[in-house]
């Protein structure tokens, strides 16, 4: 592990789930697989706390699960999102395009204020 | 899935992980072996990337929400197979808890009951107590005054807001059938089973055409003397019995619940036939208000109601109710001066109950320092410090709950004799029982003494130095707990310090009070209440024949040395309170000095032993029609003349008449109020008057309060039968009723004393018992934990004397804090107790330092073996224990 990758922010991790799982069924390996991928190892999710975010989001009704065949022939747990976990996604994802936005202003504000 | 599924199918559940872990690692591993690299190799990096799977596993259990439950379930269980390991600690925990909670709930069971419980009616919310009251009547010494029939009539008939029934206290006499008896007989109007929402046991309540002069004489009888005379026969319903020589037919019988005023009534009659003159004039007021609010109205609409009421009534009659208003309050069950006694008494057993808290906190202390390396181990295991505290807090709950079950089961086995124990008789004694407020109040006091003990031992209990205590073992004391030892120790003791010195002080202020002198001869004294022949009431001429035929007769009796009649006698319930004056001018009622007013025969003196100082007492020249005449206590005198002489001074009596009433002689002071209220009593003055001179309109009332007290030359009980052949007069009907000796009046004044005193000496054993088992254990535990110390001490030349110096004082550290926080404590409660208990005097320094020294040796005593076992240690094995 190199020293470059980052800290997943607190919190995000259940928001990256359920973007992952918005796209369509899927197990928790594949989870793990699409978030190193997308986050191309910029970004260090820690696999051992996927699986209690899985669990938790379940349990909470964001997320359903049901046992169906893999890829690989071998029987796995597939999540997919709810009606009830795509609101909270959607207003998760709105929540935090507006921190960035607004962390994206202050930083520039800074530089700007330098000058 | 809902949370009790998850509950219910966590084998499932746990087989899903699993299979889902399993399949997560074998995926990431077949990958690394597609990318090439070597199948061990990469089944071992898989298992890394995931993290510990039994750590994950946990992480995702804790996500389901029913952790705690799981927790508990397995807290539980674990608590129970240890204790149950520890039979010997188990069974004096438990036997500690049981004693004090039970006592604990005993008592509260009994403050439920008396104090905390509603009355048991209907809705008693909306029961309303109704009294008139003057500015010049002198509520503090007489109490609440009760309503005049005529008024309570007007207000009845004119009350929008309130339904009203009334209620006359009276004594009759019944001569059919069966025995002669007196009855307590209670005059009622007919709604006052309606208002009370009481339905009869048999029968029906009084009609309103029978509550009226002249209406068919019926009677309603109360449910024990139905039993008690007519054998519980449901036919005597229909049948006619004569009371006070009337004969009323039996409409109804009331159920046994049905205590107005706390009192079961024998017979019941309307009051509306009762044509007696104090009955229908304004000026008198025996009539006692049971009233319920209507539907929708407030006790504030009752309240300005009545206000108007009382005010017309006060410009209508004002020659009778000039100043007098109507209040209505919130009806009470009344319980007179046991309030005191019920909070001393849960003061005492709350220290009880603290003490053995502390005696189960220092053995469950004892046993988690033990069990230190235990927790270690849990704590490397990965245990959190939260579930460490959670699992000891199970573990006392675990033993405070078995404790207050045990505690419910003892109390209620305990309740009914112990409410036959109380002095004379605790009021509302039916209604003290078991119930949900007793179990909800028992559970609370498990709970709370559970986490109370359990919570020095349980915050002690994750290791800081875990390396140092898996290494040290289980040898080493820390001494934080060694401290928190004594803290519990010098509580048990301060507290033990608090009920002995209480116990101290009652039993001295017993011995005190009990070699007073009551200013009678309490010896040889048969004091009796007698109820005139009915026949006789009605004209004074015969009651005064009746009268004197009574001591004539008395006196013929075996063994009767000599006979007096009187009113009120000293030490039983019941008193005469007169203002005085010493001029013509006299002030408002309520501005009056205050005598207790005795009419006695002439022979009163001599029956009673009372010295007489100045003058003379009362002879049969004394009687109506001759200049009244009166004789003063020294009380009294001293009161109002200071040294002067007494006899040949006047007095103003306003309630006994206009005229002024001649002092002809002065007397000793008698106790009336009891040996040990007397002192305090707010008034003590005693004046006596003929019953010669009664006049002739009062002379019935009299009669029905009269008494006549005997002085034997036997023993005063086995007169009893004979007095009773000897007196009962030409008819047949004239009984003796509340038959006492003096002696049962003078120690039953002191039952509340001699009560509290057996109750705080059991309290106070106990807690010595407990403190001494509390130090012994304690000290034992410190001494075993320090074997291997007291060897190399004894090793390197230190004498047995040392040693047991060494222990001895580390027990006085603890004894003397104790003592001394106790003895602040208790110098609170023993001005509680002047408070609360007549005759107890607040500062008893030698009381309290003979019991601050009872305690102190009893403690060393305690200490003693263990420190001696200390010193007889042999230092090899001692070494070698290590």
């Amino acid at each position: 592990m190199t020293a470059e990758k980052s800290d997943l922010p607190q919190g995000t991790l259940d928001l990256l789930i359920l973007k992952v799982a918005a796209l369509g069924p899927v197990h928790g390996y594949a989870i793990a697989q699409r978030l190193q991928q997308v986050t191309r190892d910029v970004v260090q999710v820690p696999q051992g706390s996927l699986y209690p975010a899985l669990h938790r989001l379940e349990n909470r009704g964001l997320l359903e699960a049901d046992w169906k065949e893999s890829e690989t022939g071998r029987e796995a747990k597939f999540y997919r999102l709810t009606p009830k976990g795509r609101a909270q996604l959607e207003t998760e994802a709105a929540s935090w395009r507006r921190l960035a936005e607004a962390v994206g202003l202050i930083l520039r504000m800074s530089e700007g204020g330098a000058e | 899935m809902s949370w009790w599924q998850r509950l219910w199918r966590r084998k499932q559940l746990e087989e899903q992980l699993e299979k889902e872990l399993r399949f997560h690692i074998e995926q990431h591993a077949a990958d690394l072996i597609a990318q090439g690299h070597d199948p061990e190799e990469a089944r071992r990096q898989a298992r890394l990337a995931l993290g510990g799977p039994e750590q994950v596993k946990e992480m995702c259990r804790d996500a389901r929400g029913t952790r705690w439950v799981e927790d508990l379930w397995h807290d539980l269980r674990y608590a129970l197979r240890t204790l149950a390991k520890n039979p010997g600690f188990t069974a004096v925990a438990l036997l500690t808890l049981t004693l004090g909670i039970g006592v604990t709930t005993v008592m509260f069971t009994v403050i439920n009951g008396v104090l905390l419980k509603p009355l048991p009616y209907m809705q008693p919310e909306k029961l309303v107590a109704v009294h008139s009251q003057t500015d010049t009547w002198n509520t503090a010494v007489y109490g609440e005054q009760n309503v005049a029939y005529p008024d309570f009539l007007d207000c009845q008939r004119e009350s929008h807001s309130l339904e009203m029934g009334g209620m006359l206290f009276n004594g009759a006499t019944l001569s059919s059938p069966g025995e002669p008896e007196y009855l307590d007989l209670r005059e009622v109007t007919s709604e006052l089973f309606s208002v009370l929402r009481v339905p009869l046991f048999r029968g029906r309540a009084f009609l309103s055409e029978e509550d009226r002069a002249g209406g068919a004489l019926v009677a309603i009888l109360g449910y024990s003397f139905w039993q008690r005379h007519f054998d519980g026969n449901p036919s005597v319903i229909g049948t006619s019995v004569v009371v006070d020589g009337r004969v009323h037919t039996v409409v109804g019988i009331a159920p046994a619940s049905f205590r107005p005023g706390d009192q079961e009534p024998d017979v019941l009659t309307p009051i509306g036939q009762d044509i007696a003159a104090y009955l229908h004039n304004r000026q008198a007021h025996p009539v006692t208000v049971f009233a319920r609010l209507r539907p929708g109205a407030t006790l504030a609409q009752a309240q300005s109601e009545l206000g108007l009421i009382g005010q017309r009534l006060a410009k209508q009659y004002a020659d009778t109710n000039k100043g007098r208003s109507l209040t209505a309050k919130p009806l009470r069950p009344e319980v007179g001066d046991v309030r005191s006694t019920l909070w001393l008494l849960l003061g005492a057993v709350t220290l009880v109950m603290l003490i053995a808290c502390a005696n189960v906190a220092s053995l469950l202390l004892a046993r988690a320092v033990s069990r230190e390396r235990e927790f270690a181990v849990r704590v490397v295991l990965g245990a959190g410090r939260s579930r460490l505290i959670r699992q000891c807090l199970t573990e006392s709950a675990v033993l405070g709950l078995s404790g207050g079950v045990l505690g419910v089961v003892l109390a209620a086995v305990g309740i009914g004799p112990f409410v036959k124990f109380w002095p004379g008789s605790l009021p509302r004694a039916a209604e003290v029982q078991l119930d949900w407020r007793v179990l909800l109040f028992a559970i609370g006091v498990s709970l709370f003494s559970g986490f109370l003990f359990g919570l020095a031992p349980a915050l002690r209990a994750p290791a800081r130095h875990l390396e140092q205590t898996l290494r040290a073992g289980a040898r080493t004391v820390v001494g934080s707990s060694r401290r928190l030892h004594g803290v519990f120790v010098a509580a048990e003791i301060a507290l033990a310090i608090v009920l002995l010195v209480a116990a101290g002080i009652l039993g001295r202020t017993l011995l005190r009070v009990s070699s007073l002198d009551p200013g009678v001869n309490i010896h040889n004294l048969l004091i009796t209440r007698v109820a005139l022949s009915p026949s006789t009431l009605a004209d004074p001429a015969k009651i005064r024949v009746a009268w004197q035929d009574i001591l004539d007769g008395g006196q013929r009796v075996p063994g009767v040395e000599s006979i007096a009649a009187v009113d009120t006698v000293p030490m039983r319930e019941g008193n005469n309170q007169l203002g005085y004056w010493t001029s013509a001018d006299v002030p408002p009622q309520n501005q009056l000095p205050f005598a207790l007013a005795t009419s006695v025969t002439p022979d009163y003196l001599k029956v009673m032993g009372i010295p007489l100082r100045e003058g003379r007492f009362f002879n049969v020249e004394d009687r109506i029609g001759r200049s009244p005449v009166i004789v003063i206590d020294d009380v009294l005198a001293h009161q109002v003349f200071g040294g002067q002489e007494a006899v040949g001074k006047r007095l103003w009596i306003p309630d006994m008449g206009t005229g002024p009433y001649q002092v002809v002689g002065v007397v000793g002071h008698v106790r009336h109020w009891g040996l040990a209220s007397d002192d305090q009593a707010l008034v003590r003055a005693q004046l006596y008057y003929p019953f010669g001179q009664v006049e002739d309109g009062l002379l019935r009332r009299w009669s029905e309060l009269m008494s006549i007290t005997v002085r034997t030359g036997v023993a005063p009980l086995s007169v009893v039968e004979p007095l009773r052949r000897e007196l009962r007069g030409t008819a047949g009907d004239q009984v003796l009723y509340e038959v006492r000796t003096m002696e049962q009046l003078a120690s039953g004044s002191l039952g509340t004393q001699h009560f509290l005193l057996l109750l705080f000496g059991i309290f106070a054993g106990l807690a010595l018992l407990l403190a001494c088992v509390g130090i012994y254990g304690v000290l034992a535990y410190l001494v075993s934990r320090r074997v291997p110390e007291i060897g190399v001490r004894m090793a390197l030349g230190a004498t047995p004397r040392d040693v047991m110096q060494l222990v001895l004082r580390e027990s006085m550290e603890m004894i003397f804090a104790g003592a001394g926080v106790g003895a602040i404590a208790a110098a609170v409660a023993a001005r509680l107790l002047a408070r609360w208990v007549a005759g107890v005097r607040s500062a008893e320094p030698w009381t309290f330092a003979l019991m601050v020294c009872v305690l102190v040796a009893a403690a060393l005593f305690a200490s003693f073996l263990p420190a001696r076992r200390a010193s007889r240690l042999d230092p090899n094995s001692a070494l070698r224990q290590e």
